[in-house]
Formats: C-alpha cells, sequence, structure tokens
C-alpha cells in the first residue's frame, strides 16, 4: 500500500467499507480478545476437560452396550461422557461470546461502535464466528482428552458429534446476546455459567437422562440442552433419529434467537 | 476550443457552493416534558471551529447526539457533508470524541486504533496516528492501565483515523489538569490547521475563547447568540468606563447614548455603556476627567448574562442579539 500523503484538503468523496464494516482484523482480535481471558479459558476448554477426566476415565473399561465390551470393540461409557463434555464446552464458548455484548454495553463500547461504519449484523456476526472459534478449541480439546483416554470411534462418528456439538452451540450464542442485551452488567457470565450448569444437569449433559427419576426425565426433555446432547450422542448410541430433540433444538433456536433480536432493538432504540 | 473552456463551470461552480459541514435545520428533541432541544438552526462551513458553549443542561450533549444521529430528532432535519449523520459516519466524515467511555479496557492502546481503523474504506495508517494524538509511547499499553488524560487521546486517535472533515468534541477536557488541556487543545489545533472542522461542547469559557472562531451560546435548547468571542463579549451591554471627575452632571450622563448604569464613588465614576466613545469623549470633554479607563467585558460576563434565567437584571436585553444571531 502506498503511504497518502497528508492532503492539503480533507477529501469528501468517500467510501462505505463492505460487508457493514466486517473484516479479518475485527474478527482476529475478537478471537484474540476471547483467548486472553483466562477465566473464559478455563471455564469452556479446561473444566469440560477436567470433568471428562474426573468422572468419564473410570468407564473407559464399562461398555454402553453390554452385548457388546470394550474389548471387542464396542464403545465405552467413556465415549458418551466425552461427546456430553464438548456440548457443554461449545455451548459455554458460544453464550460467553454472546453474552459479551453485556461488557461492551456496560464499557459504552457499543455506543462507540455507532460513530463507525459497522452494521449491528456485523458486529453480531463477529460474535457467532468468535463463540464458534472457542467453541471449536473446546470440542477439540475434550475429543483429545478422550483419545488419550482411550475412546474409540469409527471416524464418522468423530465427525459427526463433533459437528452436532460446535455448530448445535449455535443456540447458546443466541442465549449469549439474550442476555447479552438484557443484563445491564458486566458479570453476565457470573450469572449464566451457574444458569448453564443448571441446564446441562436437566438435559441430561452430567449424568444421562435415562438414570434419572421419571418427573427429571419429563422436565429435561424441555430443557435447551437436551436436543444438541441428544443429537450429538446419536452416531455414538445408534438410536434412531430423535425427531423430538430436533424439534427442541429448532425451537429454543427461534426462542433465544427472537429474544435476542428484540432486546437488542430496545437497546439500540434507547441509545 | 476557447469556448469549451469558457462554458466550463470549472473551480468557480466549486467554490460558490461549498456543501456545509453540518447543515440542521429546526431541530427539536424532548425527553418526556424537558424540550433538551427547542428549535435549533445551524450552518457550519468547512473548517471552522466552533464551541458550543452553555451551562449544564443547556442542550450541548443533545445538540451533538443530534448531529451525530446518536439520536433522532422529534422534529428537523440533519445534514453531514450532504448526507444524513449514519450516511457521513458509514463514509467516515464524521467523528467524534466523547467524554467517558467508549473503550474496551482489555485492549491495548493500539489494537484499539488498528481496530476502529479496520472499520473504514478509507483510513489514515494506525502509526501516524498515534503519533499525532501524541500516544505512540504507549501503544503496547492496555487501556485499562492508562491515566485519563492518555485514555482521551486514544479516543482522539480513533477519531482521527478515519481522516474526518468533521470532528465532534463532547467536554472533550473534562477531568483533565491544566497542563493535559493545554497539551490536548495543541493536538486538536495543530490537526485543524489542514482544514478539519471542529464542533466542541464545553463549559469552560476561556476554551471557547482560546480555541473558538466561532462560539455558539445555548440556553434551554436553544441558540442564543452565535458569533466570535468578541461579538459575544459586545452582547454582553458594551463596555465599562471608569474616570477620576470632580464636576460630574448625573443627568448629563444619563442622557448619553448607551448608557445602561452608572455610579459614582467618591471621585470616581464608572459607566456601563454600549456606546463607550460618547461616553468618553463626553467625560473628556464636559468634565476634568482623567485617568480615564476603558474596559470590556469579558467573555464570563457575557456568558452569565446571556445565558441567566429570564426574570434577571438583564434578561431582555441579550435575546435580541440573540435572534439575530440565529438568522
Amino acid at each position: 500500500m502506498i503511504p497518502a500523503p497528508a492532503p492539503a484538503a480533507l477529501s469528501t468523496e468517500r467510501r462505505v467499507p463492505g460487508f457493514g464494516g466486517f473484516n479479518r482484523t475485527l474478527l482476529g482480535i475478537e478471537i484474540k480478545r476471547r483467548l486472553r481471558n483466562r477465566r473464559t479459558l478455563f471455564f469452556t476448554i479446561a473444566f469440560p476437560v477436567i470433568m471428562l477426566i474426573a468422572f468419564g476415565s473410570q468407564y473407559k473399561d464399562t461398555p454402553l452396550n453390554a452385548a457388546l465390551p470394550v474389548s471387542k470393540g464396542g464403545t465405552s461409557v467413556t465415549a458418551f461422557i466425552m461427546i456430553s463434555m464438548a456440548v457443554y464446552g461449545a455451548m459455554l464458548a458460544s453464550t460467553s461470546a454472546g453474552g459479551a455484548v453485556a461488557i461492551e454495553r456496560a464499557q459504552g463500547w457499543s455506543r462507540q461502535l455507532r460513530l463507525t461504519p459497522l452494521t449491528p449484523v456485523a458486529n453480531i456476526a463477529v460474535k457467532i464466528i468468535g463463540g464458534l472459534a472457542v467453541g471449536l478449541l473446546a470440542v477439540l480439546g475434550t475429543f483429545a482428552t478422550g483419545i488419550f483416554l482411550g475412546v474409540r470411534m469409527e471416524l464418522h462418528i468423530w465427525i459427526l458429534a463433533g459437528l452436532t456439538a460446535w455448530l448445535g452451540s449455535l443456540v447458546f450464542t443466541a442465549l449469549g446476546l439474550l442476555a447479552g442485551y438484557l443484563v445491564p452488567s458486566e458479570n453476565v457470565m457470573q450469572f449464566m455459567g451457574p444458569v448453564l450448569a443448571f441446564l446441562a444437569f436437566f438435559g441430561g449433559l452430567f449424568q444421562p437422562l435415562k438414570t434419572m427419576t421419571p418427573a427429571l426425565q419429563n422436565i429435561g426433555v424441555w430443557t435447551p440442552t437436551y436436543g444438541i446432547g441428544e443429537i450429538a450422542r446419536a452416531p455414538l448410541t445408534g438410536d434412531a433419529f430423535n425427531w423430538a430433540a430436533a424439534g427442541n433444538v429448532l425451537v429454543w433456536l427461534i426462542v433465544f434467537g427472537t429474544g435476542a433480536a428484540l432486546a437488542f432493538r430496545r437497546d439500540t432504540k434507547r441509545v | 476550443m476557447s469556448e469549451a473552456v469558457l462554458s466550463q463551470p470549472g473551480p468557480v461552480a466549486l467554490t460558490a457552493a461549498p456543501v456545509a459541514a453540518v447543515d440542521a435545520r429546526g431541530l427539536h428533541k424532548s425527553f418526556g416534558s424537558v424540550h433538551a432541544v427547542n428549535g435549533i438552526d445551524l450552518t457550519i462551513a468547512p473548517g471552522e471551529i466552533v464551541a458550543l458553549l452553555g451551562p449544564n443542561g443547556a442542550g450541548k450533549t443533545t445538540t451533538i447526539d443530534l448531529l451525530l444521529g446518536l439520536a433522532k430528532p422529534d422534529r428537523g432535519d440533519v445534514r453531514i457533508y450532504g448526507h444524513t449523520p449514519r450516511g457521513a459516519i458509514a463514509r467516515g466524515q464524521v467523528s467524534a470524541v466523547m467524554q467517558t467511555g467508549g473503550l474496551l479496557k482489555d485492549l491495548t492502546v493500539r489494537e484499539t486504533v488498528a481496530l476502529t481503523a479496520s472499520l473504514f474504506a478509507d483510513t489514515q495508517p494506525v502509526d501516524e496516528v498515534l503519533g499525532r494524538a501524541g500516544i505512540s509511547e504507549i501503544a503496547d499499553r492496555r487501556v485499562e492501565k492508562c491515566s485519563g488524560g492518555q485514555q482521551q487521546r486514544l479516543r482522539f486517535a480513533m477519531a482521527l483515523v478515519s481522516d474526518p472533515g468533521l470532528l465532534v468534541l463532547d467536554e472533550p477536557t473534562t477531568g483533565m489538569d491544566v497542563e493535559g488541556r493545554r497539551d490536548f487543545w495543541d493536538a486538536i489545533r495543530s490537526d485543524a490547521a489542514r482544514g478539519r472542522t471542529v464542533i466542541f461542547a464545553t463549559h469552560y469559557l476561556d476554551e471557547a475563547d482560546a480555541y473558538a472562531d466561532r462560539i455558539i451560546l445555548l440556553r434551554r435548547g436553544r441558540i442564543v447568540a452565535d458569533g466570535t468571542a468578541a461579538h459575544i463579549r459586545s452582547l454582553a451591554s458594551g463596555r465599562t468606563v471608569r474616570a477620576s471627575v470632580s464636576n460630574l452632571d448625573a443627568a448629563a450622563v444619563e442622557a448619553l447614548p448607551g448608557v445602561d448604569e452608572f455610579e459614582v464613588r467618591a471621585d470616581t465614576v464608572s459607566i456601563r455603556t454600549r456606546d463607550s466613545d460618547a461616553a468618553a469623549r463626553y467625560l473628556l470633554t464636559h468634565t476634568d476627567a482623567s485617568d480615564l479607563e476603558i474596559t470590556s467585558h469579558n467573555l464570563e460576563d457575557a456568558f452569565l448574562a446571556l445565558t441567566s434565567d429570564p426574570g434577571g437584571a438583564d434578561s431582555d436585553e441579550p435575546s435580541r442579539p440573540a435572534e439575530e444571531g440565529t438568522k
């Protein structure tokens, strides 16, 4: 690039940037910020790995299907827990990425951005991609730990389970954005962290829903964590496609997405 | 061929009607029952340095928000270089330095400027902008570790990065010490020498006096005076003429043109007048006046006179020149 000489007169012929101001520098700095935040890194990447080691490693010889022992090529309960933890990690990453708008609102950054060409849609796209970037690390981290613990699965199961855990977390980007536009505080994740742990428990990520009481199971199927967990583990368990799980994901995506859009509108109107 | 040259409108047409940096018409904005902006018309030519001066609650910040499109006027229209505020922002033609906030604490100074630069289509090199704002040495410092003055220069750097035609500053030196204020204004001034239009809101009279070509005085959401600092000063009922005198004819002094009030103490007469020449001429030719001095009112007198509430002694006086000013 040729550096522009200091012009004698200021130019009034100006261009509008493409893609609403979306660009690689913006995305790069967003991802760098996520990775610099030690608390986020601990909860999204280290925590699921620690959970997997603490609660999953003891079941590495326990077959998921009693008829097919691990020693004879069957999959272990550890694999089941590993996928649940991948879902949990990706979901934390996405929620905190969306929830970051609360920090930006509290620090006046959202208002500053309104003095730039960046459109709200481009800004939200950056949040979504930033969340997916950290979520991918969370999924890969749990899978690598799983391999280290001796989990062996067919390649297509790794890919399908990984993709579902990763992309399914978009539901939680929407939840994070909703919370970020509603909660007038920088500490939105201190509030959302326990909420997510609660949802993860009742949705069957920490303990299979089938082992819970019927009453808890009836509640569990309505939580936003249930559908993604079921679909992500389906390639492993060999369960038939679960329409209730798919409906669960779709409905929560619509609920959180619409809520985030409404909260966003309310927020920008107020200035 | 000469005909072709003649028929070209050429530069004459361009210089005859330059597009205004700011063209605001009939702005109104209320918050509940409060008319924060109550009928403001404003045209600012490119290159002007304009101070929006007024007491708290006069409507300075709301006016700025309307110019920047951060708030929508209830009535009226704003054009910045011929565009809507949003259109001008998207083209990098206007930027602003806000009083507080607007920074991400976990970014470094350089990252903040680089991020801002990445959002615009046409920008200045980041290092050059850091230099011009005087923050090259702290480029790698986290924003949260910067002092208030350094953060304010960072906001200034962010505002410069798109090389905007119009720079808007909302009370930019609030909370800075004297030296910090001077450094900040030196940076703004040397930058404005390149032809940038600058609008700044302030409640520091000396800032408006020292740095603005034009002062717009606001009170209760209206423009009450508009002109150079000298013009505004003159609106505060002219000057005071003092002299030592022993044979003064009070009735004659009262009859002089432009006299607002006068008082005699011991041998000293003090006349407040809008026509200091007439008072001085009278004193020197019809009395034994000596040690005569003429002092103009300072901007603070004008400010107080023009922005004080109606019902005060001089309340009606300033409103006349004010209407003149808003034309």
